[in-house]
Formats: structure tokens, C-alpha cells, sequence
């Protein structure tokens, strides 16, 4: 049998105490579409550094290339023995031409101090081919579309000879049309020889091509898996360690005026006659593309982006929503896809974040702070949405992720408001903390809230959503209730919408 | 053609253009190779300064202690060329020196301590700038040294105006264009160069540029050595043209230097600009100065018109950059 390309053997590695990796064994064949699939914070990068030469193993372990098996790997070795590594930001430069991208790393690496134009676009043109794509050299980098951003990533690893190409979470940022582009890519290096590690945290389009998919878990590494004996179940239970309950989501009552209604509302270039109701008590969903307008619509909901025709009412009475002062005056509350930037005071503690919004309502008689009752509240709030924090005062960038987003939650519960749109409440976050989250979004629903999810995770909306409405291309598309709630039958909707959209 | 249209560069030699024709209806002696050459003359010390900060500009940083720089420079370099009797040569020598090590102390505040470089080189102003006027008395030297007088008159060609008057290209307009070409060069030819774009183009956030293999303390280095080499430079400039020397002559020009590099088109974001768009920027400042004195409007109508260009221009920049980051949606038209 020939040598895989990469062999590790028994890799551990240890930051102050702490093991981030314990006793690891991981291969990959010449020309093989790998995924590396992991929680948080399970190993998976310090695995791919421990590969690219950026952290050295503890002692006691091995690597080899092709079967020559090295003591020391640095950076530069690895690159020498054909790693190239692509991180989730891409680290490009949005000023600087497409061909400079791609060939500038090559340059530095050949200990060139000048830059001539003809050597750029040479290298440049060199590895574009070798990739069998096109791209516009000579564009500045910041015009492209993010799809070919990761083109030009890829590219720039390919100005020296890769035969491992590592991505870290793909297509996340790319549209399902970018994806296929991105994987014919893949597919073709495959054929030439080149093989990729995805690294990927969620059951995704990496599995479509993925051919044997390894899980990690605290450190340690659970198995290596064909991706037809995975499921969704079966993934999180094996990189969690706990199998997920879900409950099965009842039908709200359908009688009672609706909490929410929309009719007919348009705003050009955003969303056009969107019609919609929300029930007391119920959750929906909404999903569809990046740019179906589904994002769109929840702002024009919150006052952020104010729709020109049609109407709102709120318990049967028709409302205007022209600000975010309006939404919240009808009660309506909306936490942020991005919860990082829009949603916490990050180097704020987690008292004052969760106070932000509640602190008019906390004054004493004569209009100043009231440090006793904020107290009281903030302890009250951190015990009830289960917040792991060492004490109040502890700085939001210090939480997890999870945690985070229960402080973002909190603070916009505190406000008691009768609709919560949530814009995807859950991304980026590790699994045992998604369900939690949902387990929140339940329970709210449950004291007779209404509750608008916005997620591109059709399985996160099956299993909290009464029902779940597909967007595409600024328009309502079907929308699926009770029974008819199912992952295969909603992601057809999607994809058929992509289709269309194709054609 | 159309490339031309979509830079910036173009827009302000039209503007340029514009405001010639109409100072010149108004005052036709502004039209002349005489006011030209002086133009270029006197503005070559904005100049120099200008060019320099455009480098600290595109890296995503900003320099408001070149002034000061560019007098501690100008003032020790004077004592130094009266106590020895030293050549120009000597001067631009010392000069240079003295704005590199200045320079270099910003480049490892910024780098060493993360300091933000607005806050680190307003300090460093004040510094530098105080301990100069603490150890001088802010005494204003007038005896310089003969020599300077006749560097300064130096022509490389000479021309004879109607009324008898002589003109032509000075040699401090010949040391602008130097370091206009090798600014240039060094920007667009130099790994350094690119790697400055590359830094200024991500929010000034080091990280992609490391991973991609910049030397990122160098460029760090270069970047505000250079500014403090060119600001030295300017400081003996200065003291050529006016023939004295006052601590408090430079201070204050900061401003007319930035505005002339963001009217330049170098953004205050970082990652862009050039040198071209920086001598239109400079050209553009001195052509309404000159312009104004000439069609004798009040000169603070100069302030003004300089604040509303800059607003004008800064807020075109930011709209633009709205409207790319802005995706719209094509709505499906039902089928009728």
C-alpha cells in the first residue's frame, strides 16, 4: 500500500497546562477531499497550525510527508513539502491588484526587495492557470466579489507547488452557486493530485464532496468517517458527546388576532409585496439566500430600513415603523446577526451590557442610577438565561460565544417586547451552546411571545419554528406549517429558488 | 479613456484647469512662465512634506509632528552650519539625520506600544517641539551663513522676463522633483512600497500583511523614517527660502499639508493614493493661494474654499465607498 501524503502519529500538544490536543493520529491520501469536523475550540486549528509548521508538537509524536518522517516542521518546511493554507479571513489586500495579491507572498518568499510589474503578472497568470480559472489581474482586489476573493487565496497558495490545500470554513461567506464554482475547483485539483482539508464545524456543502470526514472532540480524535454514515444526529452527538432532544414543535393556536401582520409591504431594491402574519406564542422562521431579502425584510421590521408601501399592524391596528424608536415603542425588539459588533459593548462587563437597555427604567425618584436595584436585576437576569460568568464585572470579550449571545438575548428581554427577531441567532457558535439558545427561544415563545428567526440553518429552523417561510429574490416564496416543516422539503424550496436564479 | 475617467487624479486637473482659466480672465499675470516657476519655487517645502505624508497616509496612519520635525531640524541644522562653517551639503546632511531619528522614535512608539499615530505623533509634537523652544528661548536666527543665500538663487536655467526680471526652474524646485520620482518609485517599485498599501488597505490591521510575509517592523521603520528624512529636508528648504530661521515659522502648517494630500485623493481609510494625485493636491492649494492674492479676494476666503474642497471631496470618497458596500437586491418581476 502507498504512503499517505501526511501522516501524523500520536500529536500532542499542551498551551500552559492546558491540552489542546491529546495523543492524535490523522492521515491524508494523496489527492483526497478531507473535512476536519470539530466544536469550538476542539483542536481542529491548533491541528491544522501543528501541520502548517505554526506550533511545534509536544515531544513523543511524529510527522511525515510521502513517508519521510521529520523531526521539525517549521512554516517555511511545510510550505517546502506543499501545504498551503487558506484562513477564514483570507488575508488579501483589498488596495492592491489581483496579480499582486496572488504574487506578492512569492516574492517576499524569493527575498526580492523590487517589484517588476511583468514578474507579478508572469506568476500571477502562472498559478491562475494552473488552477484552470479566470480572473481579472489587474482589477484592484477590493472590486472582486468574495467568491473570487477566495479564488485569488487559493491562487496565492498555488505561486509554489501545494499538494495540500487547507481551507478554513469555506462557504460560509459564499452564495450555493459560488460553492458549486468553488468546488469544481476543488474537484479538478483533485484530479491533478492536490488534496484539501476543509475544516468545518457544521454538517454543510463540505460534506457534499468531502470523501472521509475526521471528528475531533476536547482534543481528542473520535474517528474517521465516510460522510454517508453521518447524519445530523449522529454528527452532533459524536462531537458533542450528548445526544440533542429535540422536542417536536406544536402547531400555535391559530385563533386570536396576530401579534404582527404584514401586508403587501414593498421597498424597492430590498423586498416587494411581502405579506405575513405571527401568532401570539409562535415562532417563524425565515430563510432563504444571502440577498433574498430575508435580512432586509427583518430591518424594515426593526425601523433600520423603513419599507415605502404596505402595512404593519400590531394586534390588528395598523402602526407606521419609520425608526428604531417606533419598532421599540410597539414592542418590537431585534437582536443582530453579527453579535459581536452590533449587539455587546465588548470590553463593557457583562452588568453594564446587560443594563443598556433598561437603564432609564432603573432610575430613582429623581433621575439618577439606582446601583442597588441594577444589581439586583443584573443578578436576577444572569441566574435565569444560565450566563456562565465568574462574577457580573467580567468583560464580554472574555465569554464564549454562547454565552455572549445569552447576554445579547437577556438584554433585549429585559426590554419585555412582544416581538424578538432574531437574525441568525446562532452562528458561529459551538452546538451545546445552539441548544440551549433554542432551548431560550422556546421558553419565550412559550410566555406568549412572538419570535421571528432569520437563519440560513434550515435544520435550526426545523426543529424551534411553527412554521417556516422561504424567501427568494426580494419575494415570498412557499411557507411550511406543522407536519409540513421538514428539512428536505424546505432546502428543496431554497435550492429550487437558487435554480431559478441560476437560469 | 475610460480608465482615465474613473481616477480621481483626473477630476483634479480638470478643477485645476477650471480655476486657471478663470484666475487668469480675472488677472492675466497669473498666465505666465514667471509666476509659474515661482509657484513651484515656493511651494516645493509644502511640497516635500506633502510627498511624505502621503507614504504615512496610505499605510493607514497619520504624522502630525513633521512640522515640529521639520523645525528641530531646520533650527539645529542652522547652529550647526554657523558654528562650523558647513556646506548645504553638511545642512541637508545633518538635517536629514536629525528627521530620521525623530522618525524612528515615532515608528517604535507606533509599532513597540500600539499607540494609536494620531495620539502618539501629537504627543511627539508637542515634545519635540517644547524641548526645542525650552533649550533656544524660541530666539530667531537671522546671520545664516552666506552660502545659503546663493544656493537658494540657483537656476539650472535662466530666463529674462519683459521688464527685465529673471527667472527659471530653481535647484529647490529640482530637490521637490527628486523626491517626488523617488517617492514614486519607491511606492510603486519596492516590495516595501507595496507592503505599505497592502497594510493601509486592511484597516491598518498588521495580521494579513504578516501572514502574507511582510516585514511589518520594517515597513513600520521606513515609513516614518521617511517621513522625518523628508520633513528634515523641508526644514532646510524652508530656511533657504525665507533666509531665517523662527521655531515658530513651520508650526501650524500641518494642516495645508494634509489637505493637500487628501485632496490628492489619498484616503484618510489608508490603502490609497499616489504621488501624482499629491502634486495635483499641492498644485491645487498653491493655484487658489496665488490665484486669490491675485484677483485680491480676502484671504480668508482661502481657509474656506480649502475646508469646503476637502469637505466636498471627503464626503464623495465616503459615498462612493457606501454605495459599494451596499448590495441591491433584484427584485423578481411576476410573470405577467
Amino acid at each position: 500500500m502507498a504512503m499517505p501524503f501526511l501522516s501524523l502519529r500520536g500529536i500532542t500538544k499542551s498551551f500552559s497546562g492546558v491540552q489542546a490536543l491529546k495523543n492524535v493520529d490523522f492521515d491524508i491520501e494523496d489527492g483526497e477531499i478531507h473535512c476536519l469536523a470539530g466544536e469550538n475550540g476542539c483542536g481542529k486549528s491548533t491541528l491544522v497550525k501543528i501541520i502548517a509548521g505554526a506550533y511545534q508538537p509536544d515531544p513523543g509524536g511524529s510527522i511525515a510527508f510521502s513517508g519521510t518522517s521529520l523531526r521539525h516542521v517549521s512554516a517555511i518546511g511545510a510550505i517546502h513539502h506543499g501545504v498551503g493554507v487558506i484562513y477564514q479571513d483570507l488575508s488579501l489586500f483589498p488596495t492592491l491588484t489581483v496579480a499582486e495579491n496572488i504574487a506578492m507572498s512569492q516574492l517576499i518568499a524569493q527575498g526580492k526587495s523590487l517589484v517588476r510589474k511583468r514578474r507579478i503578472h508572469d506568476l500571477a497568470t502562472r498559478a491562475v492557470e494552473r488552477i484552470g480559472i479566470k480572473l481579472p489581474l489587474d482589477e484592484l482586489l477590493g472590486n472582486l466579489s468574495m467568491a473570487d476573493q477566495q479564488l485569488v487565496a487559493i491562487c496565492r497558495a498555488f505561486t509554489s507547488e501545494v499538494k495540500l490545500l487547507i481551507m478554513d470554513e469555506p462557504t460560509t461567506a459564499l452564495t450555493r452557486r459560488e460553492v458549486d464554482a468553488l468546488f469544481r475547483v476543488i474537484l479538478d485539483l483533485k484530479r491533478r493530485g492536490t488534496a484539501t482539508l476543509f475544516i468545518s464545524h457544521k454538517l454543510d456543502e463540505v460534506f457534499e464532496i468531502a470523501e472521509r470526514v475526521t471528528i475531533l472532540r476536547d482534543g481528542e480524535k473520535i474517528g474517521t468517517y465516510q460522510p454517508a454514515e453521518l447524519d445530523d444526529a449522529s454528527l452532533s452527538q459524536l462531537m458533542t458527546g450528548m445526544s440533542p432532544t429535540y422536542e417536536a414543535v406544536e402547531p400555535p393556536d391559530p385563533a386570536g388576532v396576530p401579534l404582527l401582520e404584514i401586508e403587501g409591504l414593498s421597498l424597492p431594491g430590498n423586498f416587494r409585496d411581502i405579506s405575513l402574519w405571527l401568532l401570539p406564542g409562535e415562532v417563524l422562521g425565515i430563510t432563504g439566500l444571502l440577498g433574498s431579502g430575508r435580512t432586509e425584510l427583518a430591518l424594515a421590521l426593526f425601523g433600520l430600513n423603513p419599507a415605502s408601501a404596505g402595512r404593519i399592524l400590531r394586534d390588528g391596528r395598523p402602526v407606521r415603523i419609520r425608526s428604531v424608536r417606533d419598532a421599540m415603542g410597539h414592542g418590537i425588539a431585534y437582536v443582530p446577526e453579527n453579535r459581536l459588533l452590533q449587539g455587546l459593548v465588548l470590553h463593557q462587563s457583562v452588568a453594564k451590557n446587560l443594563l443598556l437597555t433598561v437603564l432609564r427604567r432603573l432610575r430613582t425618584r429623581f433621575g439618577f442610577t439606582d446601583p442597588e436595584r441594577q444589581r439586583e436585576q443584573v443578578r436576577q437576569w444572569i441566574e435565569e438565561f444560565k450566563i456562565k460568568v465568574p462574577s457580573p464585572d467580567a468583560r464580554i470579550e472574555t465569554l464564549s460565544g454562547g454565552n455572549q449571545q445569552r447576554v445579547v438575548l437577556a438584554k433585549w428581554i429585559a426590554l419585555g417586547p412582544k416581538v424578538l427577531i432574531l437574525d441568525n441567532p446562532t452562528v458561529g457558535i459551538d452546538i451545546a451552546a445552539k441548544s440551549s439558545i433554542h432551548t431560550i427561544i422556546r421558553n419565550l415563545a412559550g410566555l406568549g411571545m412572538g419570535i421571528i428567526i432569520i437563519s440560513d440553518e434550515v435544520n435550526e429552523l426545523v426543529h424551534t419554528c411553527n412554521r417556516v417561510a422561504v424567501m427568494a429574490k426580494g419575494r415570498m416564496g412557499p411557507v411550511f406549517s406543522g407536519a409540513g416543516v421538514s428539512i428536505q422539503a424546505i432546502a428543496r424550496a431554497v435550492a429550487g429558488n437558487h435554480g431559478e436564479m441560476a437560469g | 479613456m475610460k480608465r482615465l475617467f474613473r481616477k480621481s487624479e483626473t477630476y483634479l486637473l480638470l478643477v485645476i484647469l477650471v480655476f486657471s482659466g478663470v484666475i487668469t480672465c480675472v488677472n492675466p499675470s497669473f498666465f505666465s512662465l514667471e509666476n509659474l516657476f515661482d509657484l513651484l519655487k515656493s511651494y516645493s517645502f509644502l511640497g516635500i512634506l506633502a510627498v511624505g505624508l502621503l507614504v504615512v497616509l496610505i499605510s493607514g496612519g497619520i504624522d502630525m509632528s513633521f512640522a515640529a520635525v521639520a523645525t528641530v531640524a531646520e533650527y539645529l541644522t542652522a547652529l550647526a552650519v554657523m558654528r562650523w562653517h558647513g556646506s548645504i551639503f553638511m545642512a541637508f546632511l545633518i538635517a536629514s539625520l536629525i528627521g530620521i531619528l525623530l522618525g524612528v522614535g515615532n515608528a517604535l512608539l507606533i509599532y513597540r506600544f500600539k499607540i494609536p499615530t494620531v495620539i502618539a505623533t501629537i504627543a511627539t509634537m508637542n515634545v519635540f517641539y517644547g524641548i526645542l523652544i525650552m533649550a533656544t528661548g524660541g530666539k530667531w536666527i537671522y546671520a545664516l551663513p552666506e552660502n545659503f543665500g546663493t544656493f537658494a538663487n540657483l537656476r539650472l536655467f535662466t530666463l529674462v522676463g519683459q521688464g527685465g526680471s529673471q527667472y527659471g526652474l530653481s535647484i529647490i524646485t529640482v530637490i521637490w522633483l527628486g523626491v517626488i520620482l523617488l517617492t514614486a518609485f519607491i511606492l510603486r517599485h519596492t516590495i516595501t512600497g507595496r507592503g505599505i498599501y497592502a497594510m493601509g488597505g486592511c484597516n491598518a490591521d498588521p495580521g494579513p500583511a504578516e501572514r502574507a510575509g511582510f516585514n511589518v517592523f520594517r515597513i513600520h521603520l521606513f515609513i516614518y523614517s521617511y517621513m522625518g528624512l523628508l520633513a528634515g529636508v523641508a526644514g532646510v528648504v524652508q530656511a533657504l527660502l525665507v533666509q531665517t530661521v523662527a521655531p515658530n515659522s513651520i508650526v501650524g502648517k500641518e494642516l495645508n499639508v494634509i489637505a493637500a494630500v487628501i485632496l490628492g485623493g489619498a484616503g484618510i481609510a489608508g490603502g490609497t493614493g499616489s504621488v501624482t494625485g499629491t502634486v495635483l493636491g499641492v498644485a491645487l492649494l498653491a493655484i487658489l493661494g496665488n490665484g486669490l492674492t491675485l484677483m485680491k479676494i480676502p484671504s480668508y476666503w482661502y481657509d474656506i474654499l480649502i475646508g469646503g474642497v476637502i469637505l466636498v471631496s471627503v464626503t464623495l470618497n465616503a459615498l462612493q465607498a457606501r454605495k459599494k458596500r451596499s448590495k441591491v437586491i433584484e427584485i423578481e418581476e411576476p410573470a405577467a
